[in-house]
């Protein structure tokens, strides 16, 4: 996503017309698509003539079983069911996950008393994989739905808290000394000088707590969920139907690549150039 | 509308370490007082001191009589360089000192403009301080202190990061501007040759306190530049300084 957008400025800089970014630009996706393509092409000859170079590939779905099973699905109102029920969670838990994560974080970096009383308490659960913690979630809530909402947030909450109290306690003291001298008092410290200065860093957070979301929240649907994407992908394994565990995984990093690009567009938008 | 600073027997330091002893020195209001001194003989400290960014470590430090326990608007801080918030536009950043204030919206940006415009920026307002040189950063800083009209412009080493000739323009730029503005200066520098152009007086900072106190004969006026009183109150400075 960064090259895609990034590359065409430096040309412009360089002092390429126009036109010729165009074609370039052009030119750069086609190359994609011909990287894609041919990783299918490799995939089907491979699975098509039952190729055993020690991994055997004589029992992987090709491309046009998995193709067919996708057309099939498509027209399933039950995978739209699953898709949107993966990302009403994921979404849930990445929310709370950054509106927490982000004032924990700058909390933490501000106060020394609450870095005392909350960062012992961070550092303990942080190197606790969220996916251990589903007999937890089990055991504390009521329904499975806020169990797996709870481990996404958990997911998303770490490098969100850390990435974020780095960028607070990275900022240089000129700029809160200067709004202080004029009169500015801690409300206006943190509206004006924190929050905007720590943003880079805070997006960074976000795009690295989304991917771990995804990893989390999958994982938690194949243990314990009744519908969503993860779940769908471990049912389809059950039942030996492998075509659909390939539409699953293809699935799943789709909805990643989506939800990730729009953090970073977002995080774009935000910080704009400085 | 211009603060007069009593020091009286003030010790400055930083962490286990103190810099200054025993300083006395009386700024008078309207005056601009030019600190020069040795690096690290505790300008900046006396100046954040100033500013109230900083506690002093003994002594008393009286601005218009009340003691200094924190930063106030009347007390406004120009720093070498980088103050600005990259974030913002050059409008944006004179427009904060009066949001603090709670000026209203509109009026805000008339005067950001009204002061861009006095430190020669009126055109560069929507661009931010990476598109804007060193001299046109510290011309947005300077716009931005007198926006929040202090009674006291503290500076330090404002014109340190720059090259010999956006240096000279800008202290005639800040003279010029001094002149609309009734407020204190106190401003920093090695530069002995800044310190006579810009002070009406100048101080020479040391451990034990100022060293030397001058006046400068006819302050801010270039035509005196060489004459045999600066010539000699420049050899007073430097000697003190060594």
């Amino acid at each position: 996503m960064t090259t895609t957008l990034a590359a065409p400025s430096r040309e412009a800089r360089a002092g390429a017309g126009p036109k010729r970014q165009r074609g370039r630009r052009v030119n750069r996706w086609l190359i994609r698509a011909a990287s894609l393509l041919t990783a299918l092409l490799v995939w089907q000859w491979l699975t098509a003539t039952d190729a055993t170079v020690w991994i055997r590939f004589d029992r992987l779905p090709t491309p046009v079983e998995v193709a067919g099973q996708l057309g099939l699905l498509l027209r399933d109102p039950l995978y739209y069911l699953d898709i949107a029920q993966s990302l009403v969670r994921i979404l849930t838990g990445f929310v709370l996950a950054a509106v927490a994560g982000i004032a924990a974080g700058i909390a933490v970096a501000r106060s020394r008393l609450l870095s005392d009383l909350l960062q012992p308490l961070f550092e303990v659960v942080r190197p606790i994989p969220a996916i251990a913690l589903v007999p937890v979630a089990i055991l504390l809530f009521p329904e499975n739905e806020q169990g797996i909402v709870f481990i996404t947030f958990t997911a998303a909450f770490f490098p969100i808290l850390v990435s974020t109290r780095h960028a607070v306690r990275a900022l240089p003291t000129v700029w809160e000394d200067a709004v202080r001298t004029m009169g500015g008092g801690r409300g206006r410290v943190l509206l004006s000088v924190v929050l905007p200065g720590a943003l880079p860093g805070v997006f960074g957070g976000l795009s690295v707590g989304m991917g771990v979301a995804w990893i989390c929240v999958i994982s938690a649907e194949m243990i314990s969920g009744d519908y969503g994407v993860g779940y769908r992908t471990w049912h389809a394994y059950t039942i030996v139907d492998y075509p659909a565990v390939l539409v699953g995984m293809i699935t799943i990093g789709v909805l990643g690549f989506a939800t990730a690009g729009a953090v970073e567009l977002l995080g774009r938008k935000v910080v704009g150039d400085r | 509308m211009s603060l007069a600073f009593h020091i009286t027997d003030v010790s400055l330091g930083h962490g286990d370490e103190t810099v200054v002893r025993g300083l006395d020195l009386d700024i008078r209001p309207g005056e601009v007082l030019v600190v020069v001194g040795a690096s690290g003989c505790g300008k900046s400290t006396l100046l954040r001191s100033l500013a109230g960014l900083l506690p002093v470590r003994g002594g008393a430090l009286l601005a218009d009589g009340a003691p200094i326990t924190g930063p106030s608007p009347d007390r406004a801080l120009v720093f070498q360089d980088d103050a600005l918030l990259p974030w913002r536009s050059a409008r944006h950043n004179v427009e904060l000192p009066l949001a603090i204030r709670r000026v209203p919206r509109g009026e805000r940006r008339r005067l950001a403009d009204h002061w861009l415009g006095q430190v020669g920026l009126a055109d560069h307002g929507d661009r931010r301080p990476g598109k804007l040189s060193g001299g046109m950063r510290q011309r947005v800083q300077l716009a931005r202190t007198l926006a929040g009209e202090p009674k006291a412009i503290l500076m330090d080493e404002p014109f340190g990061a720059l090259d010999a000739q956006t240096r000279a323009a800008m202290q005639r730029l800040l003279v010029d501007v001094l002149r609309t503005t009734p407020a204190t200066v106190v401003f920093i520098t090695h530069d002995v040759d800044e310190a006579l152009y810009l002070g009406d007086r100048v101080a020479v900072l040391g451990p034990d306190g100022v060293r030397t106190l001058i006046d400068v004969p006819e302050p801010r006026d270039p035509a005196t530049r060489g004459t045999p009183v600066v010539r000699a109150a420049r050899e007073e400075i430097l000697r003190s300084l060594t």
